[in-house]
């Protein structure tokens, strides 16, 4: 039956930060003639828009590109700005950045695991049917991401655009009280993690195997490298951030205004599959507990496991968050280090010209920014890779090996397990919405 | 009483806006007690063209938003325009300080004719607007405000007094003072001077108000010897768009 299949699956207007995109997929006489993801950027010029202004408002418009990822672009700039002007921040500042990064991977996984992920193997259209359904489920995902975003609150002044964290250091640093405001919020998180755990070993995903490369940050210390390191892949690469081009190696594609990406093969993948595959061992000892109930092990080749990988970063983050916490309650933060802002006002940071890179792993995975500086330190030029462009040339290659497996199911749940799976990337969670719109031609 | 149908809508921007309405937590639930939210695409994949509230997020950039935008407000009973992109253009109105072909061409290369580009508008430069929640991100404890306004029917003030009367309440110490220049005495309060509060400036995201106190300003840049480019400079962050007010 298969044999004489004809399926046309045209998904359009796909929009989000970064861009608009089609899912197109055209099956004649069971035979795939198209099958591809188009992703283009949407014209917002961010690095157009940069260039002129000083490298120390660079982090505040940068966390404009993306109010999901708004800690992560911002972070990614600074450490840009930073690397620009040859400038070491302090041990105590990393540590701080590290607790905000992990706040963001904590709620952006939550969005994703709870607000997109679940209403489709739950068989709903979104969480507003789940709100009579699985009431509980609801209101615990919300209290979760409230509680990631109350963190930020007390940290950088909010977790949407943060405040306080800027190029040089913070501009307002936690008092003891704020320390043990963020430790009885995330310890109050704890249960809500388990069950979320719980939770996503009672749901089935779908099978499926496609061996790609997997890129992530890689170091030589025990940490979970998330904002240090070098840039390292399954397939043995191992560069300094300042080459991320030859990692990304953007090519443009025929069929679509997209720039793809292409490593050591074909495609590569980016995002908390990447990371768990390349540093599972680094993981803390309850995200691997996590990981053994979930079962899901390095070397997986399943890209539906992504939101199971996420689940198990979550773990890690809540954790690693209270012990940088306990760390700081128990040697106390350093007041003095606090710095003001307009640093480039004060001289106090000396400017000179150069050129910088940031490389940080976002929830979607690993995100660069490059910024080229003049000596007054205004940016002369700038590039910003998100991870959803790296993973689209992946996703597509997916899909099309995706598709002729699943030739027996009907149209609707083709369209459905595409949806899923570029869901399972998390590309944005605004621009998975739209591939709900699918549209059927032809039949 | 039945519930306003309430639809969200995105154009240019970075739809944190929408998802400071996520981030309510529980209270979300509260809400959606006295709304039916019918399209939201961030966060859900029903969507509806019968709508009374449309709240309006991001800037109009292309000619497709145009008729987008135009097309929303001949449906909707009420608009919002939700957050900086759509109230005062925002940080997308940054572009218009460069020639439209150049900057495509900068990031775009020779793809650059396929992003036709328009200079950023907010969205009152387009269609007529009814409630504006400013900022950049919205403030969530004014977003609540302007909801009620609109349940009640009542029209909702934007705060036109300067940044500098919430930041004095707060009593932190002027940022002049420090040897910072803050863009807090000419940009509409409302956010209860969030950014100043947590050691940051203000960057002007909420508007400028309209009736600013020029002369005060002047001084005050006498005062501190900054040149009125630098501050003019700060200003297009945000507020570059309101010059295409200026010449209606």
């Amino acid at each position: 039956m298969s044999a004489s299949k004809n399926v046309k699956v045209n998904v359009e207007y796909l929009t989000r930060v970064e861009g608009h995109g089609n899912i197109v997929v055209n099956v004649k006489d069971g035979k795939m003639e198209e099958c591809r993801l188009d992703i283009v950027e949407a014209p917002r010029f961010f690095e157009g828009m940069l260039r002129g202004r000083s490298i120390f408002e660079a982090q505040h418009i940068t966390s404009r590109i993306c109010g999901i990822c708004a800690c992560g672009h911002s972070l990614a700039s600074i450490l840009a700005a930073e690397d620009a002007l040859g400038f070491t921040p302090s041990p105590q500042t990393i540590k701080l950045r590290k607790l905000l990064l992990h706040q963001e991977m904590l709620d952006s996984h939550i969005l994703h695991i709870y607000l997109l992920v679940a209403p489709d193997l739950l068989g709903v259209k979104s969480f507003v049917p789940l709100i009579d359904t699985h009431n509980t489920v609801v209101r615990r995902a919300l209290r979760m991401k409230k509680n990631c975003n109350d963190v930020c609150d007390i940290l950088v002044g909010r977790h949407i655009h943060p405040i306080s964290s800027i190029v040089g250091g913070f501009t307002k640093l936690p008092q003891p009280k704020d320390l043990d405001a963020m430790l009885e919020i995330l310890k109050g998180l704890q249960p809500d993690m388990e069950a979320t755990i719980e939770l996503l070993g009672a749901l089935k995903f779908p099978e499926f195997s496609r061996p790609t490369e997997y890129v992530a940050l890689i170091n030589n210390t025990d940490e979970y490298p998330l904002m240090e390191g070098e840039l390292g892949s399954t397939d043995g690469l191992k560069l300094n951030k300042k080459d991320y081009r030859k990692v990304t190696n953007e090519f443009i594609v025929d069929h679509s205004s997209a720039k793809h990406a292409k490593a050591s093969r074909e495609s590569y993948m980016v995002g908390a599959l990447a990371r768990l595959n390349l540093n599972y061992n680094k993981l803390h000892p309850k995200a691997k507990k996590a990981a053994e109930f979930l079962k899901i092990k390095p070397g997986c080749t399943n890209p539906f496991m992504n939101t199971v990988a996420q689940a198990v970063e979550c773990v890690h983050c809540l954790e690693d968050s209270i012990a940088i916490l306990e760390d700081f309650k128990e040697n106390g933060v350093k007041q003095e280090e606090a710095i003001i802002v307009g640093l480039n006002e004060k001289g106090t940071i000396p400017v000179k010209a150069g050129n910088g890179v940031g490389a940080v792993e976002v929830p979607r995975g690993i995100l660069f920014h490059n910024y080229e500086i003049d000596n007054t330190g205004k940016i002369i030029n700038a590039n910003c890779i998100i991870p959803t462009s790296q993973n689209c040339n992946n996703i597509e290659r997916d899909m099309q090996k995706l598709v002729p497996e699943i030739l027996n199911k009907t149209e609707e749940e083709i369209t459905l397990m595409m949806e899923m799976l570029v869901r399972a990337y998390d590309p944005c969670i605004s621009c998975s919405a739209h591939f709900l719109n699918v549209k059927y031609v032809n039949r | 009483m039945t519930k306003p149908r309430v639809a969200f809508f995105d154009f240019a921007c970075c739809e944190g806006c929408q998802l400071q309405v996520a981030n309510f937590g529980e209270t979300l639930l509260d809400i959606l007690n006295l709304v039916e939210v019918v399209t939201f695409r961030e966060v859900m994949s029903e969507r509806t063209e019968d709508y009374d509230v449309a709240i309006i997020e991001g800037s109009i950039t292309t000619e497709h938003d145009v008729e987008r935008i135009k097309h929303i407000r001949s449906r909707a009973k009420v608009l919002v325009a939700y957050g900086s992109c759509a109230t005062i253009g925002g940080i997308n109105g940054m572009k218009n300080k460069f020639p439209l072909d150049e900057i495509g061409k900068y990031v775009y290369q020779d793809k650059a004719k396929n992003f036709p580009t328009l200079p950023t508008r907010a969205v009152h430069q387009v269609v007529k607007v009814d409630y504006f929640v400013n900022g950049c991100p919205v403030y969530q404890p004014e977003f609540v405000k302007v909801l009620k306004c609109i349940l009640a029917g009542i029209p909702y003030a934007v705060p036109d007094y300067a940044v500098c009367v919430e930041c004095k309440l707060n009593e932190n110490i002027c940022m002049y003072d420090k040897g910072i220049t803050c863009l807090g005495p000419v940009t509409k309060a409302g956010c209860n001077s969030w950014c100043i509060n947590n050691g940051n400036i203000c960057y002007g995201c909420r508007g400028m108000v309209t009736n600013p106190a020029k002369n005060g300003q002047m001084d005050i840049l006498k005062k501190f010897n900054i040149a009125l480019e630098w501050i003019i400079n700060k200003l297009d962050m945000y507020n570059k768009p309101r010059e295409l007010d200026e010449r209606k």
